[in-house]
């Protein structure tokens, strides 16, 4: 448990400016809240005698413990083991974090719920019981009240699986939200209100957005295409089955990749609408290139200097297609987008459990104990950065921009904002 | 609030009679604690803070009132007592207490004795919105000597047969063995749906669900259902694959439908009225499926699931036979820190208590006795020259001089004259054996509480 401190200070009543100074930090989630009220000694002239009020605050978020042999270059990041949920050291019925969020959390390291945009929607949905079922305690005001107990609620979720750029942004934009509004406002006005932005934003964020991608998307898949698609991603199959309702002729390849194998369920979903595909690799795609009139990507985020951040295997499949000089186009709605700049995967990455990487065959697992082989090391990276070199088009609900244009996009939102 | 705690201890314990006819069977002395503070223990070293806990007056009674009984439990017990005459099956108690239910629930039995990890079955019940979420465990063979057991060990109660799909979690199949008559009938869809499916026998049912909401709403419409046990969790298991016969139709009509008195649809419909469309898109658009190999999508579409967890090691026992009684004596000590012999006791210094060995309160052993692997509950007194292997001795009992006691178990007030030689025999309460008896594998009882046919 993280031990905060929190200091406010308050001029002495007789001093020259007594203007009353706001506390710097502000936090009522008060279960075990230790008041110690320290004199401090007046060494200037202005500060004439200050109480110091220290709040110390016992945060009960359970910190997850990594596990097993972490490969030098990413040892500064986490490695967590499926096999060791969080919620063993929280207290069912969980009380201090809402039901719905540690259900949300076990989803997420379980990996149920997987895919930006789902576990961006997941996230919003959880966020709506927690508002639905919050109340305002007494002496407090809602705006602020709110945003601090999401605070724990934000940080379980990022001991169970590091939040996206996008559940960032969404987070981001919920906290904005319930900062707005207006103090006079009561309860249940808010609540309501607060449920319909984040109705609004899914809406408009995820659904529409997806509408008028697929219809940028649509326009770029010509009769007799064949079309690779890498992994799973909720976005491109919706552009394919779109395109598909709208009686375009083409062929896809579904490229897939150990340990998740996600294209699979890409597969499945396409087989079902009745489009025609081929399934192959990712070590046979320079194979299966030549054969390929266009590559539909999609993305995890978008940084700030162009770069792709999507699944594991993507830059490899940009730098095989600009190789064969097939056009690569990427699909993302813009709140993905996101501030930070990175220029290669190992600065900031997610490594999943390395457990997943060994196999059963016919009862007989090789690396059963790897962890006593002293100089083996398993790594299960998450995701990889794509150069915009390699990226031909973005096609967001803005319209087809650049790679380069990505930090317009972001200035103009933020004046939007 | 997630979850409520209910514990049921109102059964009366038909398969021990020769135990529960004076004592409750919540209140049958393991290791010297009452039977049910085993699974009190076990929710509040989860975490749970309030327990509904429901029995009969007399267990309610004992439990406020005899200090002897003092349960040491943190956590609130709201004792909630249903009529003796009225014959309640577990259903039929969750039905009478369905007032109290606010939120999804965990039935936990009081015959439970366990250390497993709760997160285990919870986290399924969780993370995959299951609607029934259980635990079983792999059958221990007993190895104790059972007192009174006459000729060769009975073939124990029928089977269970329960299938389950390759990750080892989800429930296919549940049945007992008394309910199939010619053979095991599986239904097509459930091996189309599931080709892989392994079928278990030799697992314990340990009576600890976690249960939905709205299906004790359901259970509340359905009052032909009246055991937890024998017939809600092999319905609900079967139900996971029938055709849904109201999802088909009109979902925009869901809250009018919940008056409907059609079991097969209410339960389908109660289920599935509170998927808002934010979690239907967002298992849309996840890329997860729990199986594969066929069209279908995660969970082929199923609102009602039902999975177990399967313990492989770790402590599981029912307390609802002698057996396991005396089986579980041996081992539930190791379930807490206390030390074996309670300060409060008087032991001689020339006698010989072993290592294995509980001794509980205000105790008195005299000299030259030796006790091996046996629980003396409190306020008993052993006399010199006395020899305990390998028994229990429940509370307040007078053991006389030179007895020599092996493998039996004695009951409450009972009183063992001098020089008595028991094996293997179990004492009712109450009751006296005179001196110099010589009984080997015998059931003494009092003659008005003989077996009825």
């Amino acid at each position: 448990s993280k031990t905060l401190f929190f200091i406010s200070f308050e001029p002495f009543r007789g001093g020259l400016d007594c203007a009353t100074v706001e506390p710097l930090f502000y936090c009522s989630v008060s279960s075990d809240l230790e008041e110690k009220r320290i004199p401090l000694p007046s060494n200037s002239q202005s500060l004439q005698s200050c109480t110091v009020t220290v709040f110390i605050l016992f945060l009960q978020i359970p910190l997850r413990s990594d596990y097993g042999y972490k490969v030098s270059l990413f040892s500064h990041l986490h490695q967590y083991s499926r096999k060791a949920p969080l919620t063993q050291q929280i207290s069912i019925p969980a009380t201090v974090i809402h039901p719905s969020i540690v259900r949300l959390g076990l989803q997420y390291s379980q990996g149920i719920v997987a895919g930006s945009n789902a576990r961006s929607v997941a996230l919003l949905h959880a966020f709506k019981q927690v508002i639905q079922d919050y109340s305002t305690p007494p002496n407090e005001e809602l705006p602020r009240d709110l945003v601090n107990k999401l605070k724990p609620y934000i940080s379980f979720l990022n001991q169970c699986r590091p939040l996206s750029a996008s559940m960032g942004n969404a987070i981001k934009y919920i906290k904005k939200e319930i900062s707005n509004i207006p103090s006079q406002c009561k309860e249940e006005e808010a609540k309501k209100k607060l449920l319909l932005c984040i109705d609004n934003y899914v809406n408009e964020k995820i659904t529409l957005a997806a509408k008028a991608i697929s219809k940028c998307a649509i326009d770029k898949i010509s009769d007799g295409d064949v079309i690779l698609v890498y992994g799973c991603s909720s976005l491109v199959n919706h552009i394919l089955c779109e395109a598909f309702e709208k009686q375009r002729k083409f062929r896809v390849i579904v490229v897939d990749s150990r340990p998740r194998l996600e294209g699979r369920e890409a597969l499945r979903r396409l087989v079902k609408r009745g489009i025609r595909c081929t399934y192959v690799l990712i070590s046979a795609v320079s194979y299966i290139l030549p054969e390929v009139s266009k590559v539909f990507l999609g993305a995890h985020a978008l940084l700030a200097n162009g770069y792709v951040m999507s699944r594991v295997g993507t830059s490899q499949i940009a730098l095989v297609a600009k190789a064969y000089n097939v056009p690569v186009l990427v699909c993302c709605e813009t709140y993905k987008f996101c501030e930070r700049v990175q220029t290669d995967s190992f600065v900031s990455n997610e490594l999943d459990d390395p457990d997943d990487l060994i196999v059963t065959r016919e009862g007989k697992t090789q690396l059963a104990d790897w962890q006593s082989v002293k100089s083996l090391g398993l790594l299960n990276l998450v995701y990889d950065v794509t150069p915009p070199d390699f990226v031909d088009l973005v096609i967001t609900e803005l319209g087809m921009i650049p790679c380069t244009s990505v930090p317009v996009v972001l200035r103009v939102k933020n004046v939007d904002q | 609030m997630e979850l409520q705690a209910v514990l049921m201890a109102a059964g009366g314990g038909s398969r021990m009679m020769d135990l529960t006819y004076n004592t409750p069977k919540p209140l049958l002395p393991v290791g010297n604690k009452p039977l049910i503070w085993y699974p009190l223990n076990l929710l509040e070293r989860a975490g749970f803070e309030e327990v509904m806990v429901i029995t009969t007056k007399e267990v309610q009674k004992a439990l406020s009132t005899e200090q002897r009984l003092k349960l040491d439990v943190k956590m609130k017990l709201d004792v909630v007592c249903i009529p003796e005459e009225a014959d309640m099956g577990t259903a039929d108690a969750l039905r009478h207490i369905q007032q109290k239910i606010k939120t999804d629930i965990l039935v936990v039995s009081c015959d439970l004795i366990t250390d497993v990890a709760l997160h285990e079955v919870v986290d399924l019940f969780r993370a995959h919105n299951a609607t029934l979420s259980m635990l079983m465990s792999k059958v221990h063979e007993f190895t104790e000597t059972v007192p009174g057991q006459k000729g060769k060990k009975k073939t124990g109660e029928q089977r269970d047969f329960v299938g389950v799909d390759s990750t080892g979690k989800r429930l296919l199949f549940m049945a007992n063995e008394a309910d199939l008559e010619d053979g095991l009938v599986i239904r097509k869809s459930i091996m189309r749906k599931h080709p892989k499916m392994h079928i278990k026998t030799g697992l314990l049912d340990a009576h600890l669900y976690c249960l939905k909401r709205s299906v004790v709403d359901f259970l509340v419409d359905n009052k032909s259902i009246s055991s937890l046990r024998g017939e809600l969790v092999p319905y609900l298991v079967r139900k996971q694959f029938t055709k849904a016969l109201g999802s088909q139709r009109d979902d925009e009509h869901t809250d009018q439908n919940l008056k409907r008195k059609d079991a097969n649809a209410s339960l389908e419909i109660l289920s599935s009225s509170k998927d808002e469309a934010l979690l239907q898109l967002a298992c849309e658009r996840s890329c997860w499926n729990d199986h594969r190999g066929d069209m279908s999508e995660a969970y082929h579409g199923g609102q009602l699931r039902c999975y177990a967890h399967i313990m492989e090691d770790g402590t599981c026992y029912r307390v609802n036979t002698l057996a396991a009684y005396v089986e579980a004596n041996r081992v539930a000590p190791k379930l807490f820190e206390e030390p074996p012999v309670h300060p409060s006791a008087v032991i001689s210094e020339r006698s010989l208590v072993g290592g294995d060995s509980i001794i509980g309160a205000f105790c008195q052993i005299a000299d030259k006795t030796s006790i091996k692997r046996s629980t003396i509950g409190t306020s008993t007194t052993v006399k010199e020259k006395v020899k305990v292997t390998n028994s229990i001795i429940m509370n307040g009992i007078t053991i006389e001089e030179g007895c020599n006691i092996q493998g039996s178990v004695i009951c409450n007030n009972a009183v063992i004259g001098r020089g008595a030689d028991l094996k293997y025999c179990l004492v009712g309460s109450g009751q006296r054996i005179e001196a110099e008896a010589e009984r080997t594998n015998e059931v003494i009882v009092g003659s008005d509480q003989l077996m009825e046919i």
